[in-house]
């Protein structure tokens, strides 16, 4: 184990141990509190660049499996966690979270006490961090903390978006979605998703890519959906002409005002009267495009146990998020409706268009990891292309 | 939704007695719901037997009724009160029973009168087994092959397809009474025949095996909206086959990849949704198998559990609270989460905490029970601790179990048999987990550990880890302090003081010296359901060497402490939480900032609206000083908790804690038999002659002076452990050695036992100036009963009030010389007109609760007082209660159904685990009740079979003579026959004896449900073999039985005068507002 030290840009810094070797991280530090899904997190390209505190404390108790992997990559610039099990334990697992780490190049740290800094956090918000074992100076590493450039003038979207267009599942064939055992042989995503296996239409989807997850496109194909994956910056006239049924925005990593740019194209394809559904970023884009504003929440919703109230039944979802910014609910026009808010904090949390088939969700319908609770919205989705 | 305005008042059944399987959990939920109920303005009218619980005071309720909880006394108060709603789900088993009786009676509807929370027909198919599993795979959801049976030969064609071990399971039952594991046709029809016997529909369930899979629980709960919560999801440690309530668990789920914990949570809420349970919380069991991960819906409670109870303490997330004010309307949305006031209460409460409970079990108290854990509950209480790992949680938490033992230590490896442990590894029995750390440091392998107990090897793992840093401790250079990273490392990992001591061969406070001088100490953090993403109002904080940030804040204002009682046990349960939440909230009132410290999850007291701060902590001397120095109280309440926090005491004082009320130098003065004996000598008051002795030889030379029969006592025992009367030298050595045995490295105290007296229990307090006697109770059954097993009466039955003054006389003086500040308790015996003292604790007793219920003064309220140095002259209360226009009786409730084989009979050490109270007018009334309430229903006609040991064949014929005017039929074996002819009771029918084989005996007769009654005294305490299985028949086959002459009198007594009469029900409030019991109402 080596030592090692997580400092802040505020001067804070805390002690832990590195269980994945030498290195030396910047991220912007945010804390998440699943208790479970270590790698969905882990591979979730919304947490690209950051450095993410897992607020639960023992971590890599199921060890890894390649059907938990939301991209082809681990995306955090380093896990900060309570402490990394010595060993895992699961029927399921195919290897260590540690060697997962190790064979992705990111740096694990734990005996961090991760409450301290999920508190900091709370108080003071998310801000840029360094975690380091090569450098154990404090002071001269909230120097480094401070003179890292974080996100500003880098093209976060750009560096997690696929950078051709593939039909899916494309070169992410090779693994199934987990399926448990049952006698019956139904799966849990089936029966909440109401699943027709016959005789269910085929749509053609096209994807924005900005930073999807896996899920988000298994649960497309299963719902009888071919999809087609493109960049972030492709053209809308591009998109469009490859006829879609539908058009789907991904969630991604970053600040959406800098993506003024894509707005505008996907501004460009709703406007068409495209059924479109957006997720997390996805939202806040479309937020952008109906031309509303969006801001940076002090720390933002990260976990799995969020609650959003659909204002139009009252009814409450459990929900998993993974968000920084969120759409001023104020600034947007008055042909969109806030369909669903957040119950701790009042923001948006949902909105549609009322005379366009749009709709977007600020949190992840299909979970991975957290509640799947919200899955129905890719149904709203399918009914939507069947009108 | 808003709340309903077409209910004004609603009516809650409790749970009734504490028994195994059904604690304090339950006033944790019923004072939560009452107390929700009324802030919305409902009118609560309240049912429960027990008095020692915090919702029976007359102030939770608007209308408490202390009665016993059968349909038909719940129809008369339903009948009296016309409450417009019954709420069902709060009052456990008892409860929710209860209520679906008085709905497929037709009461409710009569009466109009509406099941909240849930429906009749939801409650059907949650316990109804058949109905249950056709509604889960409605809903697609598996389930485990299983059949309904109602015979024993039906069960074997069952067994026979699905293979063996089967489970058999009974319907609608508590805690899995009846039910078991059957490996073989033999045991097979055994088990069967036991369940139909115990469940009330005659049916039980025949279930493929699970044995071994891993079990998990998820606690869930749905509003009106169809809006669902997984409150906290449950891992047992011990794998299925073991009861939960006997399990190892924690909390939240360990092992679960999020891919796997997410079909279970989808499964929980449709399962919910298949019942049909509307709102409220309810509980929701599965089994995975280890290999393949298949998950299978094994049951679930429509209703709040022990389960959920834990899952409240364990989060922060208050459901009982929530679930009553879902019951009246409102949705999850609508109601704000407790501890941040800010969020609402429709959300998952996160945890960045592990939380370990640990069964507390009482083997010790039922010699001859069968050790071995199955599914049929058998542990009496339970300890929760809370920690930033699985390791300090668990350390925490079996240090919290005060079974002797200061984590996984070396102690606790002594409690394993060497030469046994394959099988202590293969068998899952208390112990377990002990065996787990023998095996590893012989060797053995964490897989090899595994696959012989079934547990994951994720907990065997960090149990190794605990082994490799005891390891590192032992094995740092002796005659130098350890390191501060081994010490940090070790108290990370949850070792305690003591158990570092040990391992260094030096004191506890050495290492605590050398902590404070390395600056190893814990913070305190709080448990704030969200993990810190918001801030937390509610200050319910754990103990952890894992954190770096204090959260704790001193108050401005003074601060006490309190120091709760730990695990459920036979001798200490519900009654000094009772003390400790009367304590906490007088001195709130006081004005003090109130510290409530405790580690049972089933207690008021560890609710977080109790005090103004919860620390949820081990009750050990180290834990609380680390409390002590962060909260540096003004005064430490030690004399409410019972004998745990007055072991604690002494060793408080001496580390410089100030103790509140009486000084623990006098504490520890009445517990040492010589200098109480020096004092009442002083003060002329008679005890029995006695002496103590440090061997066994010397034990029988004080036998032989003070004279035959002899009570034979260890030191500093609770709840009379290993106390045994002995008539003769011969009977007395193996007792001793017993005595010995049980207190190791203390004397053997030997007193004269004073036959054929009353005993009498005094509850007082005082104040150092006056003395008020709260209450005296006359036992119903003769001295050499435990005081906690007897019936007794406030106010005395039989007692001439002279003796009554004499008594309170002699219970004065010794107060006032003991410089009591508060509570004191003294148990008397009086024979032939004589006061004699037996003990006199300076404290809380067990009968706080009952005394002040009888009399309507909240004793431990005014003790409170007395502590700050009010005297009671201020409190307006005299030099006893004003006579009272009503009688009060006190009924214990044993256990034995749940420990198969053991004589069920009383004696000097205590075995119930709760109590009920009846009252009445007359004594008869009140002791009818009580036995109703006790489930045990005097037979108002039938077969009486009387059998009566030597020594009381003089009553034999009196007995016999009131039973057969009664109109009862009496059957009896030849002795007693004859004894009943000569005092001219003809009309007998006689029995052979069992060891004869003598067709028909009483087992026979028993089993063809013809008896009634049976009266049984036992000829000894080395009882003949036919005694024992008659009695351990009557518990199995649920005859009542009364196996003292004493008892039986005052049963004829209320027979004579009760018979075919209905109770009469009165609620508290009538009752002390009255002042007398005429015109009260409700007749039924």
């Amino acid at each position: 184990m080596k030592r090692a030290i997580v400092a802040l840009e505020d001067g804070r810094f805390f002690e832990g141990e590195s269980f994945t070797g030498d290195g030396e991280a910047f991220g912007e530090i945010v804390f998440n509190t699943s208790m479970t899904g270590y790698q969905e997190i882990l591979t979730d390209p919304s947490y690209h660049q950051q450095i993410v505190t897992l607020t639960y404390p023992l971590v890599g108790n199921y060890g890894v499996h390649p059907q938990d992997a939301e991209s082809a990559a681990v995306r955090p610039a380093a896990l900060l966690i309570g402490e990394c099990s010595r060993i895992h334990s699961s029927w399921r697992a195919q290897g260590s979270l540690q060697d997962f780490l190790w064979a992705h190049g990111t740096m694990g740290v734990h005996n961090v006490d991760t409450r301290a800094i999920t508190l900091h956090i709370r108080s003071k918000g998310a801000m840029r961090c360094v975690v380091s074992t090569v450098d154990l100076d404090p002071q001269r590493l909230v120097g480094k903390a401070r003179a890292w450039p974080g996100f500003i003038g880098r093209d976060i979207a750009g560096e997690v978006t696929s950078p051709v267009s593939y039909e899916w599942p494309g070169p992410h064939g090779g693994v199934s979605p987990f399926s448990p055992a049952s006698a019956d042989g139904v799966g849990s995503w089936d029966a909440v998703l109401q699943v027709e296996l016959n005789g269910a239409r085929r749509f053609r989807v096209a994807v924005l890519d900005c930073g999807l997850k896996f899920n988000q496109l298994r649960i497309l194909a299963r719902l009888g959906c071919e999809l087609t994956v493109f960049p972030i910056y492709t053209p809308a006239e591009e998109i469009l002409r490859f006829r879609p049924d539908g058009f789907f925005i991904s969630n991604g990593p970053g600040d959406p005002a800098g993506m003024g740019a894509v707005a505008e194209n996907i501004r460009k394809i709703v406007e068409t009267g495209l059924p479109t559904f957006g997720i997390c970023f996805g939202h806040q884009l479309l937020g952008l495009a109906f031309g509303g504003r969006t801001f940076k929440l002090k720390f933002g919703h990260r976990g799995a146990n969020q609650p959003v109230l659909d204002r139009r039944t009252g009814c409450v979802e459990i929900t998993s998020q993974n968000h920084g910014f969120a759409v001023d609910i104020e600034s947007l026009p008055a042909e969109i409706e806030t369909t669903h808010i957040n119950l701790n904090d009042g923001t948006s949390e949902g909105m549609q268009h009322r005379h366009k088939p749009v709709f977007s969700v600020q949190y992840h319908p299909e979970a991975a990891p957290g509640p799947h609770d919200a899955a129905p919205h890719f149904r709203r989705f399918i009914s939507l292309m069947s009108n | 939704m808003p709340k309903r305005t077409d209910i004004k008042s609603v009516l809650l059944i409790g749970s009734g007695p504490i028994v195994v399987g059904q604690a304090c959990e339950f006033d944790y939920s019923g004072s939560q719901a009452c107390k929700a109920l009324r802030e919305e303005g409902y009118r609560v009218v309240l049912v429960n037997s027990n008095p020692a619980t915090i919702m029976t005071d007359p102030c939770v309720a608007d209308c408490t009724y202390i009665e016993p909880i059968t349909p038909e006394v719940v129809e008369s108060i339903i009948r009296k009160e016309r409450p417009d709603a019954l709420l069902p789900t709060l009052g456990g088993q008892t409860g929710l029973n209860t209520a679906m009786e008085l709905a497929e009676s037709g009461v409710l509807d009569r009466y109009s009168c509406e099941l909240i929370g849930a429906k009749a027909d939801v409650i059907r198919r949650a316990e109804d087994r058949a109905q249950f599993k056709k509604a889960m795979e409605g809903a697609g959801l598996s389930c485990l092959r299983s059949e309904l049976v109602t015979s024993v030969a039906e069960a074997e064609r069952v067994a026979e397809r699905l293979g063996y071990p089967v489970i058999v399971r009974p319907s609608y039952t508590l805690g899995g009474t009846g039910g078991g594991t059957a490996h073989n046709v033999e045991e097979l029809r055994e088990i069967v025949a036991d369940g139909l016997a115990a469940s009330i529909r005659h049916n039980v369930l025949i279930e493929e095996s699970v044995l071994g899979w891993k079990e998990y629980e998820l606690e869930v709960m749905r509003d009106r909206h169809d809006n669902a919560v997984i409150v906290c999801s449950i891992e047992n440690v011990d794998p299925m086959g073991v009861h939960t309530g006997d399990s190892i668990t924690v909390a939240p789920v360990q092992t679960l990849s999020d891919a796997e914990y997410q079909v279970m949570r989808d499964a929980a809420i449709r399962v919910l949704r298949a019942v049909g349970v509307e709102t409220g919380g309810s509980n929701v069991q599965f089994a995975v198998h280890p290999k393949t991960g298949r998950q299978v819906v094994i049951e679930m409670n429509p209703r709040v559990s022990r389960s959920s109870a834990l899952a409240s303490k364990a989060t922060g997330f208050p459901i009982a609270k929530i679930a009553a004010k879902l019951a009246v309307g409102y949705t999850l949305d609508e109601l704000k989460n407790d501890i941040t006031k800010k969020t609402p209460a429709s959300f998952e409460p996160v945890l960045d905490y592990c939380v370990v409970k640990i069964p507390r079990f009482a083997f010790e108290k039922f010699p001859g029970a069968n050790p071995r854990l199955g599914v049929s509950m058998k542990s009496v209480g339970e300890t929760m601790a809370i920690g930033g790992n699985f390791r300090e949680a668990l350390q925490k938490a079996l240090r919290g179990l005060e079974i002797g033992v200061d984590g996984l230590d070396l102690k606790a490896e002594q409690r394993v048999p060497t030469d046994l442990l394959e099988e202590a590894l293969a068998a899952p029995a208390q112990d377990r987990i002990f065996a787990i750390k023998c095996a590893l440091k012989r060797g053995m392998s964490v897989e090899a550990i595994a696959e012989r107990t079934q547990i994951d090897p994720w907990f065997v793992d960090n149990i190794a880890q605990i082994v490799e840093i005891e390891h590192e401790i032992a094995a740092f250079p002796a005659g130098r302090p350890l390191s501060v990273q081994l010490l940090w490392k070790a108290k990370k990992s949850g070792f305690s003081d003591r158990q570092i001591a040990a391992l260094r061969s030096c004191e506890e406070l050495e290492v605590r010296r050398l902590r404070h001088e390395l600056n190893v100490r814990p913070v305190f953090r709080l448990v704030d359901t969200c993990a810190g993403e918001f801030e937390a109002v509610t200050p319910y904080y754990y103990s952890t060497y894992c954190g770096t940030v204090q959260e704790a804040r001193r108050s401005e204002r003074p601060t006490v402490m309190v120091v709760g009682g730990g695990p459920n046990r036979i001798g200490q349960g519900i009654e000094f939480d009772y003390c400790c939440v009367h304590v906490v909230q007088e001195m709130h009132e006081l004005g003090y900032e109130t510290v409530m410290v405790n580690s049972n999850p089933e207690t008021v007291s560890t609710d977080y609206d109790t005090s103004d701060k919860l620390y949820f902590e081990p009750l050990t001397l180290e834990d609380l000083l680390n409390i002590c120095d962060f909260e540096k109280p003004i005064g430490v309440v030690v004399q409410v908790g019972g004998q745990t926090p007055l072991n604690l005491a002494l060793p408080l004082k001496r580390a410089g804690v100030p103790i509140l009320g009486t000084d623990p130098e006098d504490i520890n003065r009445a517990e040492d038999r010589e200098e109480t004996r020096k004092l009442l000598d002083a003060l002329g008051v008679k005890q029995p002659d006695s002496g103590t002795a440090r061997t066994v030889e010397e034990a029988l030379a004080v036998a032989d002076r003070v004279g035959y029969p002899v009570m034979i006592r260890p030191s500093y025992v609770l709840g009379g452990r290993a106390m045994m009367v002995a008539h003769t030298p011969h009977e007395a050595r193996p007792f001793i050695q017993a005595a010995f045995h049980a207190s190791p490295g203390f004397p053997v105290l030997v007193d004269r036992f004073l036959d054929r007296a009353t005993e009498v229990d005094v509850d007082l307090l005082c104040d150092g100036q006056t003395v008020y006697i709260g209450g005296i109770m006359e036992h119903v059954e003769e001295a050499g009963i435990h005081s906690g097993d007897s019936a007794c009466c406030i106010p005395p039955h039989t007692l001439h009030p002279a003796t009554q003054r004499r008594i309170e006389s002699v219970c004065r003086r010794m107060a006032l010389a003991l410089n009591v500040k508060g509570l004191m308790n003294v148990q008397l015996a009086i024979r032939d007109n004589e006061v004699y003292v037996l003990e006199v604790n300076p404290r809380a007793s067990r009968t706080v609760p009952y005394v002040s219920k009888a009399t309507a003064v909240p004793l431990a309220r005014f003790a409170a007082r007395i502590m700050f140095g009010m005297s009671l002259a201020g409190f307006g209360l005299g030099e006893r209660p004003p006579k009272l226009p009503w009688y009060a009786v006190k009924e214990a409730v044993l256990p034995f159904n749940r420990f198969h084989g053991v004589d069920p009979i009383l004696g000097p050490e205590m075995k119930s685990t709760g109590e009920v109270m009846g009252v009445g007018e007359t004594f008869e009334e009140a002791h009818w009740k009580s036995q109703i309430a006790a489930g045990t229903a005097l037979p108002t006609e039938g077969l009486v079979f009387l059998s009566l040991a030597d020594r009381d064949k003089n009553w034999a014929g009196e007995i016999g003579w009131d039973l057969n005017e009664l109109g009862y039929r009496l059957a009896c074996t030849q002795g007693t026959a004859e004894t009943l002819r000569a005092a001219g009771v003809e009309d007998v029918m006689l029995l052979g004896k069992i060891h004869e084989n003598n067709k028909p005996d009483i087992l026979d007769l028993m089993r063809e449900k013809r008896v009634s009654l049976i009266i049984n005294t036992p000829s000894g305490a080395r009882a003949r073999l036919d005694e024992v299985g008659i009695r351990a028949e009557a518990v199995q086959l649920n005859v009542p039985m009364i196996t003292t002459v004493a008892g039986a009198k005052a049963a004829i007594r209320a027979l004579r005068q009760m018979r075919g009469r209905s109770c009469t029900v009165r609620s508290l409030q009538e009752i002390y507002a009255g002042g007398t019991l005429q015109n009260s109402g409700g007749q039924g």
